[in-house]
């Protein structure tokens, strides 16, 4: 299994991260020798293994259908890149 | 002034309660010693301040029956704190002041606490080295230009230099542990679910759990206790009774059966550390513990599954900053644009890194042999652990497999950097509570941890065991404020 | 292509020499009815100022995590049971990665390998007879919040508001085959749901919407087609629309020897065209795994026989009843249960007067003033309690049924007590056989002639002596006695 460049620049478009193309080369470096290290799961059989998803040892906790927040508009936005009172703002989307 | 930072925590709470201090007199030493240290880069946020005006806001109007009574403390910078800038160590929330706080850090302001600022450490927590901080490398107290582990880098040498009594991490695969051991110092895992996650930045849901780091067992009891609560703003609290683990504390660890398990010998690792694994064996022996032979057999295979685990979660955790709603924003011709620049300029290398990884596991096509095969092994992991527990109480391993290392010396190979981890990992990915304690020192004299790993919800056997072995191996911190100036 | 094609049974796309299908599945988007969201406890409520129903959960702050609401869970399990469902004991949620401007985590909860409910079934009552539709599942997800286009030139501005809404996401199976399909079908979801009081159906708020998936097949063959998938599409005019449109696009690419993209598509509702949403494509691995901060739900028995008990009457059921208990006929019936309100009002009337004519003016009249006024029953201006009085008093005799009609119409100002306005206005039947015989005999003596031409066999005559005697009476006498006096005094 190896990571080519094309690999990497489609999981960078995935995750929303650009990367030039010297970059890309070291980081395509880096993935594949972290890979070569992850691919020693190989050696164990897990066919009949049930995954672990959750390590928590409790049930699911059921919240009541109580309305408890408070219109926190002004903390909500005050940390927000771009001033407005009202909404978040973000560059023109096109559909 | 030097005296009182020389405290522990205990004996501070108990200065203070007995009125020999006031809250005002230990905040301010604190402080002083930090600003003193800036060598170290051990604060990214100072609130030094707000602490010397809650400190005499507390001695106004003191309560002793407080656990925490006026006790300064800094904090993980992980921990969002009301109204004090939390950055995680990234350029991505460099400007980020939240409107809330952690569970955690609300404990210890409920129980009388003062936070002093907010510590440095890895970005988002990924490192082992604290030198992946967009804020900065962080020194080692115990000699210049050393790391001091990570991610609870700041954490770990703000503790050994005594720029804070005792203070509180976070730890995904090592992150509190593998600091303390690099600086001699004691650090708590609790069991997941034991500390509520509410209001820490999350790394890996699954495996991120916070906890004390000390000078000593007792005062990690004290702080542990406070820490620990049942939150229901956390789906994965958990509602158990929690005992009193500082009152409870004690040596008796007659009866006990300490587990040793052979894989955790691995080639390449110190002789020093062999020694003093032998050497805690001895004590336990001698304290009238049994040790017994266990098997942990894949423990090898914990490591890559945690770096499949981790960074599928953290690449779903991190989507979040994305230049909207807070943090850091680069301009962009559209939204598609906006997002790639600022993740791309706010995220650090180590970070991008995993969340690339992360995004790979996950991908059509790759799930199964990836994370679904991980999730797998974790299943293995942990039923080692049962098969484990089934004839031991706990179990001892060294908590690294070497000393702190140089700066620089492992950034270029990201794989030895996380084969630090592999001691501590396991234990994440079973979500055991483990303790690292201070137990002697390498050739070069820096100092080495040893690891006990107690049972789901037993933190108090793991303490107890900690205490009995701490009190025989007379460990001390060689230190000599080289940094100060 | 004709128009009585598409709604017929099947809607089939006529070409030169090709026939083809179209095969149409829904994946309905319904909100849950809910006071809090799904794993914040922010409002729900639709409308508010931007921004002001946002929990530092919704906006997705550092270090935030969810906690599931419990309501929630029941109205899913409700809908389920609603939709003859399987209850999946064991469910989990997983996380959905995306980025997109409203979606604050940049990951939506969601449900993808095992969803709360699995499978279930709706039956139709299409004109042409019952059509069975086959549900796949019913998962739980929380809802997006909203991006606003068109109030600033140079950005987008992003409302939060319903970020975070549990929303029930109802898959069928590719069953449906043409447009009138899709609309009874529309129309059987949201009338379960509403008997059940799990989703309000609200389209123009948004509470129901689908994304709808389509493909073309020629006919005869039983291979599905590639499909395409429009997606939230919020009224059952615009699906049709939408669908129309796709499927002849279909059509047009394979008779010219193409093939169909798999992909997502949008509905223009201004040019009435579907195009390929390419922003979200290059993006459309969505990286499902389960969320790390939640467990999975475990449901045991007595959790979900609990919520069986509060299953109230649903519409399938209720018709049956209506049938075999009021001999109502399946037209009516269907008329009657199809919305809980107008069940309920029916079953309010008939059981204080008479099923037969409650049937009647409920259909007839009452339904034209709604329409007209353009009402919900719910908010009808006659009562349930007044339109049984009415009914009382035509059973009874008290009044016509002509004269019925001209009370109703008053009644419609204010819901007006009818016994009332029958009392002050004196409108009251004449039904004393007495009196009725005195204006009789006195329209006989006073038209000799034409007493003698009915009487020598111009039958129809008789109207002319019924129309006398109403005028005398001012339109109050009782027309069934009226005739049978005047038949015997005549004969």
């Amino acid at each position: 299994m190896t990571i080519d460049l094309k690999t990497v620049k489609h999981i960078s478009k995935l995750s929303r991260i650009s990367i030039d193309d010297n970059k890309a080369k070291k980081l395509s470096d880096d993935l594949n020798s972290i890979f070569k290290f992850i691919e020693k799961l190989n050696e164990l059989d897990t066919k009949e293994i049930e995954p672990l998803t959750s390590i928590a040892e409790t049930n699911l906790k059921l919240r009541k259908d109580e309305i408890k927040s408070k219109n926190i508009r002004e903390d909500i936005l005050k940390n927000s890149p771009e001033d407005n009172k009202d909404f978040f703002v973000v560059p023109k989307v096109v559909e | 002034m030097s005296n009182i930072t020389d405290l522990k925590l205990f004996d501070l709470v108990e200065k203070i309660k007995k009125k020999d201090l006031s809250s005002k007199e230990v905040t301010e030493a604190f402080i002083q010693r930090s600003q003193k240290s800036k060598k170290l880069n051990t604060y990214i946020t100072e609130n030094f301040e707000d602490a010397l005006k809650n400190a005499k806001k507390f001695d106004d109007k003191p309560d002793f029956n407080k656990k925490l009574p006026g006790i300064p403390l800094a904090v993980k910078d992980l921990f969002c704190t009301n109204n004090i800038r939390t950055t995680a160590g990234s350029k991505i929330l460099e400007n980020f002041i939240p409107t809330y706080e952690s569970t955690v850090t609300q404990n210890i302001l409920n129980e009388g606490g003062i936070i002093i600022g907010k510590l440095n450490c890895d970005e988002f927590a990924m490192g082992s080295s604290n030198e992946t901080s967009y804020f900065g490398n962080v020194q080692n107290p115990i000699s210049e230009n050393l790391v001091p582990g990570g991610s609870s880098g700041g954490s770990s040498s703000s503790l050994a230099a005594k720029l804070t009594p005792a203070t509180i991490g976070t730890d995904t695969g090592g992150s509190i542990r593998q600091p303390a051991s690099f600086t001699g110092t004691v650090g708590l895992k609790p069991t997941y679910g034991s500390c509520s996650r509410y209001g820490i930045v999350a790394f890996a849901s699954s495996l991120d759990q916070a906890g004390p780091m000390t000078q000593d067992v007792k005062d990690c009891a004290l702080l542990f206790q406070v820490m620990s609560s049942y939150d229901n703003k956390d789906s994965t609290s958990v509602e158990f009774n929690r005992g009193n683990y500082l009152k409870d504390l004690n040596d008796n660890i007659k009866g006990k059966k300490i587990g040793i398990p052979k894989q955790y010998r691995v080639d390449g690792m110190p002789k020093e550390i062999d020694e003093l694994w032998d050497k805690g064996i001895k004590i336990i022996e001698s304290n009238g513990g049994e040790i017994v032979e266990i098997s942990l057999p894949n423990t090898n295979y914990a490591l890559p599954a945690y770096y499949i685990v981790a960074p599928a979660e953290a690449s779903s955790n991190l989507a979040r900053y994305d230049g909207v709603k807070y943090g850091f924003r680069s301009k962009g011709i559209n939204l598609i644009d906006m997002y790639e620049k600022t993740r791309s300029e706010g995220f650090g290398d180590e970070v991008k890194r995993r969340i690339m990884i992360g995004t790979y596991v996950l991908s059509s096509g790759y799930y199964d042999a990836y994370y679904l095969k991980a999730q797998k092994v974790r299943r293995l992991i942990k039923n080692d652990f049962d098969e484990a527990y089934k004839k031991v109480d706990a179990i001892l391993t060294p908590s690294t497999p070497s000393s702190a290392f140089k700066i620089g010396e492992k950034t270029n190979d990201p794989v030895s950097m996380y084969l630090n981890d592999i001691f501590t990992v396991p234990i994440n990915l079973a979500g055991l509570p483990a303790i690292s304690i201070p137990a002697g020192h390498d050739n070069k004299g820096y100092p080495l941890g040893l690891q006990i790993i107690g049972k789901a919800f037993n933190e108090q056997n793991i303490l107890n065991i900690a205490y009995s072995i701490e009190k025989n191996i007379n460990f001390k911190n060689n230190i000599n404020d080289w940094w100060i100036n | 292509m004709d128009k009585l094609s598409k709604e017929s049974k099947e809607y089939l796309i006529k070409r030169e020499i090709n026939e083809y299908e179209v095969v149409i599945g829904l994946e309905v988007h319904a909100q849950v009815l809910s006071e809090s969201k799904l794993f914040s406890s922010s409002p729900t409520k639709f409308g508010s100022e931007p921004n002001t129903q946002v929990s530092l959960v919704d906006a997705a702050f550092p270090g935030m995590l969810p906690v599931i609401n419990e309501f929630c869970i029941k109205q899913a399990i409700k809908t389920g049971i609603g939709l003859k469902a399987k209850i999946n004991k064991k469910s989990v949620f997983d996380r959905k990665n995306y980025f997109y401007a409203d979606l604050p985590q940049g990951y939506q909860i969601s449900q993808y390998k095992n969803p709360i409910v699995g499978e279930g079934s709706v039956i139709l009552d299409m004109p042409t007879g019952e059509k069975k539709v086959n549900i796949e599942r019913l998962h739980l997800e929380q809802d997006a919040g909203k991006s606003i286009h068109d109030i600033d030139p140079q950005s987008t501005l992003v409302d939060l508001n319903r970020s975070g809404v549990a929303l029930m996401e109802i898959v069928s199976r590719p069953d449906l085959r043409s447009l009138d399909e899709v609309n009874f079908y529309i129309k059987k979801l949201r009338s379960i749901m509403r008997y059940l009081g799990t989703c309000d159906g609200n389209m123009q708020e948004g509470s129901l919407r689908a994304d709808v998936n389509v493909s073309v097949r020629k006919k005869g063959t039983k291979e599905l087609g590639t499909r395409c998938e429009i997606k939230n599409v919020n009224s059952i005019k615009f699906m049709q629309m939408a669908i129309d449109y796709e499927a002849n696009r279909q059509v047009d690419i394979i008779e010219k020897g193409g093939v169909i993209d798999q992909e997502t598509r949008l509905f223009d509702t201004k040019k009435n065209e579907t195009r390929s949403m390419r922003t979200k494509e290059d993006a459309h691995d969505y990286r499902y795994f389960p969320d790390p901060d939640l467990l999975p739900l475990e449901l045991n028995d007595v959790f979900i026989n609990d919520i069986k008990k509060t299953i109230p009457e649903l519409p399938d059921e209720k018709k049956k009843r209506f049938i075999e208990k009021f001999k109502l006929s399946s037209y009516e019936a269907n008329i009657l249960v199809s919305d809980i309100e107008t069940s309920k009002y029916f079953e309010e009337v008939s059981k204080n007067s008479d099923v037969k004519l409650a049937t009647n003016w409920i259909t007839g009249e009452l339904f034209a003033l709604l329409n007209e006024k353009n009402l919900e029953i719910i908010d009808s201006p006659i009562s349930s309690n007044n339109l049984a009085k009415l009914i009382s008093l035509i059973k009874n005799g008290t009044i016509s049924g002509k004269l019925a009609k001209s009370i109703f119409e008053m009644m419609a100002d204010g819901d007006k007590d009818p016994n009332k306005i029958v009392e002050e206005k004196g409108l009251k039947q004449q039904s004393d056989p007495k009196e009725l015989e005195k204006i009789i005999d006195k329209v006989i003596l006073e038209n000799p002639q034409n007493v003698k031409s009915y009487k020598s066999g111009k039958d129809k005559l008789f109207g002319f002596f019924v129309g006398q005697v109403m005028k005398r009476s001012g339109g109050k006498a009782n027309p069934q006695l009226v005739n049978e006096i005047l038949k015997k005094k005549l004969n």
